[in-house]
Parts: structure tokens; sequence; C-alpha cells
């Protein structure tokens, strides 16, 4: 009597929610795989010292990306050494300070909004706000600032993850030593946050790397090389952009694939660094 | 003692504007974006705006309807998530409660990698393979068209989907598991009669949070497209919200350019509305 | 009264641990049977292999037989579905699904392919009434079961599996998680079933054992010390260990 088999039906319906799950999975898989290999095989080739290491000339009609390369570096660095303090800070004050509940609601989903607004909302809103009110014209360090405000909610989030796992006692100990709150979020909390601050800046280079359409009308797409203080007083176009401009304005497919080949690997990179990262970090939190 | 105390009250005083900057920020987005998307809207008449067929900006007698773009954000997120959520939700299925530790934890890496590729990487390889394709594929003259755009768009928010399925999935108590099992369901029927069921609300946040990236992205859309303002059709060339103000806003003015801030505010209450239904779901999720 | 399981010389690892040592018993046909011993005895495993729930648990290695009417439930032609609509089971937390009370009842019948609404009624209704928990529960079906307490999500969970119509009920500890009157409740229902179900029930609480069980087995490191009659086992116990056991020297 245990021997009755699973009715037809049943056995039909599980091979079809197996085989759908299957297929599923499979065709994840093989897309991310054909994307990488694509753009690798497409742009590998098109990469060379020469196209890395000049600035495009209309003279000689050669294209040359350091700029794009130079832009990209000025303005994750801006953007970072704005962005870091100001989330890391925002984190700060909602665990350790606020004590209105309203308040803190009314931040976090401000921060929840923030990371579902569309990048071209806010490509448009900088443009408005940074480029025209402020006066900064079209320029790197315009754009830098519309990308600190797309990464608040991520460095903020990842801070306030980190420091939720540094344990109530420790503040209680160093309140118990006598010191100031001052003191204790110095000497106790912020270095336990460290972890969440550098989790917060790999995600926001990723996320700075892979942007265009928040960087289209506030840091514009000039290929001018120049200093970094130069640089972010002028317009420039980052890496994504040029790749933009190259392919669909100006049709050097070429050189767009090289710029997507060099993105790809740095993904690659960013997110494996993530991972090393967050495996270390889990690790020393458990030992 | 005082000063200590003043010094203190200074520190706060300083976290209090940072944890105030979010605040501030989406404040700021709203009022720049109401103020500025105000007086096209007056000016061409609301109706006229909202549910003209008609997008001339630069002809001598110009016309501002934005029917088209509105169609076509609502039929290309549609579309993506028709083709997007099915393969997205079967993959997390399977990724949080079929897969083998190891093929989880590479999936997983892939999905990732597809979350963190840039969009204009997206827009060129749907440029030069995709839109090809769907010329050859369905003999047309042009590829670029409102389905390349929902391919594109469905790859895209497969991250969105599949890793929020999957947290909500993983959270599903393994007593309610177990009990189904112990009745003689079998795994994978216990997988989508009581596990799912039981993830519902975070699979929901899940599709709702694809809406939003689909509606929300711009540069790979732009790039496949062809960025024609007719009338949705899925072969043919179209224009999206967001793409109608990426295309003409370097080199608009006057009333042309407040009309693209307008079309911007307009997507703006789109994604206002879904953050809404986001968050309903995940304190739904919460409670439940 | 004939014998409705008996495992025979039956081990089981998990990895490297062994878990069960060479246990053999028969346990009779509609009666209650308790399984008791100290924490990590072994009792709670060796429930979990009469349906075999330990097949989920990775690295476990199982050698020896259970039979079920003398058929050995690992044979590789058993069905392990069918195996648990037959010998269901009881968890120590109550675990209704986040669903009606309803669809709770009516998921194992469903599950087995009955999808006439008339007999999901009836069998909702006849589960429901041999669980003792209809008269509480019939005026709110459609309403989500986690809304009851926890006593009568434990009925309710009872029902869910006598739903499913099978000849042996497996109790892991129902009642550890419940309040001495739920308990009570619980103990009542499980002398009634016993009219039509054999029961065995792991317990930590050896009143519980002597109030309603016919048969207790007593397990110590994986080994079954003693199994007899439950008066017999509490009152004049053959073995020393079992002796020390139930006058509370250790466990």
């Amino acid at each position: 009597m245990l021997k009755g088999k699973l009715s037809g039906k049943r056995k039909a319906y599980i091979t079809a929610m197996r085989t759908a799950m299957l297929v599923s999975t499979v065709l994840t898989a093989a897309l991310v795989l054909f994307l990488v290999i694509y753009v690798l095989i497409k742009g590998i080739p098109n990469i060379s010292w020469e196209l890395i290491s000049t600035k495009p000339s209309y003279l000689s009609d050669k294209i040359g990306i350091l700029p794009d390369i130079m832009n990209t570096v000025y303005i994750v660095l801006a953007t970072l050494v704005i962005v870091l303090p100001l989330g890391a800070g925002a984190a700060v004050y909602l665990t350790e300070y606020a004590k209105n509940k309203k308040l803190v609601g009314m931040i976090e989903y401000a921060a929840e909004t923030l990371s579902g607004i569309p990048s071209i909302i806010y490509g448009l809103v900088g443009m408005l706000f940074f480029c025209q009110f402020l006066n900064m014209e079209t320029s790197l360090l315009a754009g830098a600032l519309t990308l600190v405000i797309m990464n608040l909610p991520t460095v903020m989030r990842t801070t306030q993850e980190s420091l939720k796992t540094v344990p109530q006692s420790y503040r209680d100990g160093a309140f118990g030593l006598g010191a100031g709150k001052w003191r204790v979020i110095r000497t106790v909390v912020l270095p336990g946050c460290v972890d969440g601050i550098i989790t917060g800046c790999i995600l926001s280079v990723g996320r700075i790397l892979g942007e265009s359409a928040a960087l289209l009308f506030t840091a514009g797409f000039a290929h001018a090389l120049n200093g970094i203080i130069d640089g972010l007083t002028s317009p420039g176009a980052t890496l994504t952009v040029a790749l933009y401009v190259y392919a669909k304005e100006q049709g050097e497919f070429g050189v767009a694939f090289a710029i997507a080949a060099i993105l790809m690997i740095l993904t690659l990179l960013i997110n494996l660094s993530a991972t090393l990262v967050g495996r270390y970090f889990a690790k020393r939190r458990n030992v | 003692m005082k000063k200590n105390r003043l010094f203190e009250n200074i520190i706060h005083g300083i976290f209090l504007i940072l944890g105030l900057i979010t605040i501030g920020c989406v404040l700021l987005i709203t009022v720049y974006l109401v103020i500025s998307g105000i007086p096209a809207i007056r000016e061409i008449g609301i109706i006229d705006f909202l549910f003209g067929k008609k997008w001339a900006s630069t002809a001598e007698e110009p016309a501002f309807g934005i029917l088209p773009f509105i169609l076509t954000s609502v039929y290309g997120t549609a579309g993506a998530i028709v083709i997007g959520v099915p393969i997205g939700f079967m993959t997390a299925v399977y990724l949080s409660k079929a897969a083998h530790p190891k093929v989880r934890t590479v999936i997983e890496a892939a999905v990732n990698l597809l979350a963190g590729i840039p969009s204009v990487v997206y827009g060129l390889v749907g440029m030069l393979v995709l839109v090809p394709g769907i010329r050859k594929l369905f003999n047309i003259p042009d590829g670029a068209s409102l389905f390349a755009a929902i391919i594109v768009l469905a790859i895209m928010i497969l991250p969105s989907i599949i890793k929020v399925s999957i947290t909500a999935l993983d959270a599903v108590p393994k007593e309610y598991e177990d009990a189904s099992l112990a009745l003689g369901a079998t795994p994978t029927e216990t997988f989508f009669r009581v596990s799912v069921p039981t993830a519902k609300s975070g699979i929901a946040a899940a599709v709702v949070l694809g809406v939003g990236r689909a509606i929300g992205e711009a540069m790979a859309v732009m790039m496949v497209s062809g960025n024609v303002p007719n009338m949705p059709s899925l072969f043919q060339s179209v224009r999206f919200l967001t793409t109608a103000v990426a295309s003409e806003m370097a080199y608009s003015s006057g009333l042309q350019q407040q009309a693209l801030f307008s079309i911007a505010l307009v997507l703006f209450l789109f994604i206002m509305l879904i953050n809404a239904a986001l968050n309903f779901f995940l304190k739904g999720n919460k409670e439940g | 009264m004939s014998d409705i399981m008996t495992a025979k010389e039956l081990c089981l690892w998990y990895g490297s641990s062994q878990a069960l040592k060479n246990v053999s018993i028969s346990i009779p046909e509609k009666s209650i049977t308790a399984l008791i011993g100290p924490s990590g005895c072994g009792k709670s495993t060796f429930l979990k292999t009469l349906n075999r729930m330990n097949d989920l648990i990775p690295e476990v290695k199982i050698t020896g037989e259970v039979s079920y009417k003398g058929v050995n439930i690992f044979d590789s032609s058993v069905d392990v579905c069918e195996l648990r609509r037959e010998v269901g089971m009881v968890f120590q937390k109550p675990n209704p699904f986040p669903m009606s009370i309803y669809d709770n009842i009516a998921y194992g019948p469903r599950t087995h392919g009955v999808k006439s609404k008339a007999k999901l009624d009836e069998i909702v209704e006849r589960a429901l009434r041999d669980a003792a928990i209809w008269d509480e529960v019939k005026d709110r079906l459609k309403k989500n079961a986690l809304g009851l307490s926890g006593g009568q999500q434990q009925r309710l969970c009872i029902a869910r599996a006598l739903a499913a119509e099978p000849q042996v009920l497996l109790m892991d500890e129902p009642t550890s998680a419940l309040d001495p009157i739920s308990t009570s409740r619980i103990e009542e229902l499980a002398l009634q079933l016993k009219e039509k179900y054999t029961i065995i029930i792991v317990t930590h609480n050896m009143q519980q054992a002597v109030r309603i069980s016919d048969n207790t087995a007593f397990f110590l490191l994986g080994e079954l010390v003693e199994f007899g009659e439950t008066e017999k086992l509490f009152s004049q116990p053959k073995e020393k260990r079992t002796e020390d056991y139930i006058t509370g020297r250790f466990g």
C-alpha cells in the first residue's frame, strides 16, 4: 500500500515546476555568461595603450579615452569624499542620537524614497540646482554633488547595519566610565562602523562607475584632459557617458566596446571585493 | 562642565543636521520638480498635456501631448514585468529552496554581477545584438523598438526581483515546510504551496521594485528603442517618459524645456506611487 | 493486538556521530506508545525516522529496517509521500500554515488529489471534530489560523494531520510549548484518538507518559534501554538505568 506511486497529475505538476525553475535559473546564468563573454571578446581587442593613454584629437582623427578615465577618477573621489561623512553621520544620528521615533521614521522613509528615484530625475534636479541655481555650470563637481545625493541612502544603510552590530554593552561600558557622548561615539561607535562605511564605499563606487543619466546634464560630455582642480570645475564625460556618446552619437562601436570591457572588468572587481570584504567582516564579527 | 555641555550640544546639532540631509534632499527634489514642472502644464493645459497624442516640440506649431510617452512607459514596464517576473521568481525559488549551496553561491554572484553592469553596457549590447536580431527575426525595417526595450528592461529588473524574492523566501520558517512534508507533500509542492504563499508580500515587493526600476531606466532604453514619439506599438520606434527628458534636454529652451520638466514631474509622481506601494508590501511583510 | 510498526536493529548516524544504536521495537496498533528519555537520547530522532523526516537532513546514514504493516519503509519502491500520508506527524511547536483554518486542514487532502468542494468540506469538518476543536472554530473557518491561541493551534495541527487520513500519528513533544489547560485537552484528545489511530508520542514529561500511554520506551544515549507496558515500566523497571531515570536520579 505504500507503493502507490504519485498520481499522474501530481507528477506532471512537479515536473512542470521543476522544469520551470531549472530553465529560469539556467537562462539567468546563461544571460550573465553571454553578456560578460560577449563584451570582453568584442572589447578587449580594441583596448590599446594608445587608447587609454591619449586624448582624442580631431587633427589626427584618433580617439583616446584618458580624459574620460581621469574624469571618472575625479568624480569618484569627489563623490566619496563628500558622501561618506554625510552618510555615516546620518547613520550615527539615527542609531545614537535620535529619540523621536517619528523623525527616525521620516528620515528612513526619505532615504527609501531617494533610492527609488530614477537617475534621470537626479540629473534634471542636479542641473537645475547645482548648475543653474548655485551657478556651478556644467561641471564634474556638479555631477559629483548630484551623485552624492544618489548614494547617500546606500552609505547610510550600510553604516546603520554595521552600527547595529556594535553591542550596547560597549556603549554602556564607556558611559559607565564617565565618558561623554561624543567620546563614546568617537572611541567605541565609529570604529565599529568602519566595515559599514567600507561596504558603502564599494557599493557607491560601483554605482558611480555605472551612472550615466544623472551625469549627462550635470557633468556634460567634454573630453578635455585636466588636473583634478581644473577638472572638477570644468565639464567632462565619465567612462559611461563617453561610451554612450561614442556608441549613440558617433557610431564608434570599437571604442564603445573597449570602454564597455573596461567597465565590465571594473564591475567584476567591485563585486569580487564586496564579497571578499563582506566575508572578511562576517568572519571577524563571529570570532 | 558647562563648556563640556555646550560642546556636546554642538556635536549633537551637527549630527542632527546630517540626519536631516536626506529629508532635505527629498524636499529639494520635490520642490524643484513641482515648481519647474507646473508652468508648462498650466500653459499647455493639463488635459492636452497628459492626454494629447502628439508630441512635436520643435515644430512650427508645437504640440506637447505626452500620452505616447506615458503609454510607452506603462506598456514597456508591463512587458518587462510579464517576461522578467516569472523568470526571476522561478530562479529565486530554485536558489532559495532547491539548489545545492555551491550552485546558489555561484548563481547569486552572477545575479549580483547582472545588477552591477552599467545600463549603457546593456544599451550597447542591445544596440548591436538585440536590435539587428529583432530586425531579422521579425523582418521589420528597424529593430529599435518597444519590443527591444522590453527585453532589455526585463533583463535589467531580474536582479532586483531575484534578490528581494530570495530574501523573502529565505525568511519562511522551516516549521511550515516540515509540516507540509510530513503531510505527504513533495518538496516541490511544498515550495509552491506553502513557502511561496508565506513569502507572498515579500515577492510582491520584489515585483513593485522591478516596476520602479523599469519605469525609471533611461539610458539603456534610449539606445534600443529608436526614440521616436509614436504611440506605442510593439515593433515601432517609441519614446519613454525617461528618454523624452533625456533626448531633448541638451538643446531645449523655453516652453519646450519647461514641458520636459513637466514630464519629469509626471515620472516622479509615478515613482512616488510605486514607493508607497512598496512600503505597503514591506510593512505587510513585517506584520504577517 | 497486532503490531503496526516494527524497527529491527535500526542504527542512524548524523555524519560520524551515531544517534541510534540497534533499536528494535514493535509498536502495537491502536494504542499510545510513549518515548521517554533525557534530551539528546535519540527519542525524537527515532520518531522522525518512522516517517522518514530524517531524509531531509544531509549526511544522515541509516542501517537496519523499519517496517510499516510489513513493508520496509526504506525500500526503494516505497513512496515517501504515501508513507507520510499514512504516518502523520504533529510537531513540538504548533506550526499551522499562515492561511485560513479551512485551507490548513484541506492542505493534506488537496495535496493528495481531493478537489471536490463537498468532499473537502466533509473532510475538514470530520478532522476538526476528531481533534475536538470544531465547536471553537466552525464560525471562523475562513479566518487566518495564526489568530488562534497556542493550544488551539496545536489541536488544529492535529486536525490537519488527521485530515490526511493516517493510520499512525507521531507526536513530537506536542505539549511542551503549551500551558497546563491546553496540555490536558491535548492529552484527553490523544486518549480519544487511540480508538482509531496508533499514537507514538515523545515526551519529556513522565507524568504525561503515565497518564496517557499504554506502552513506554525508554531511550538513553541512542539505545532503547527498556520497552514495556507503561504501568510495569514505571512500577517495576527491569533495568537499573530506567529506575535511575524515572526516580529522577539523572536527566
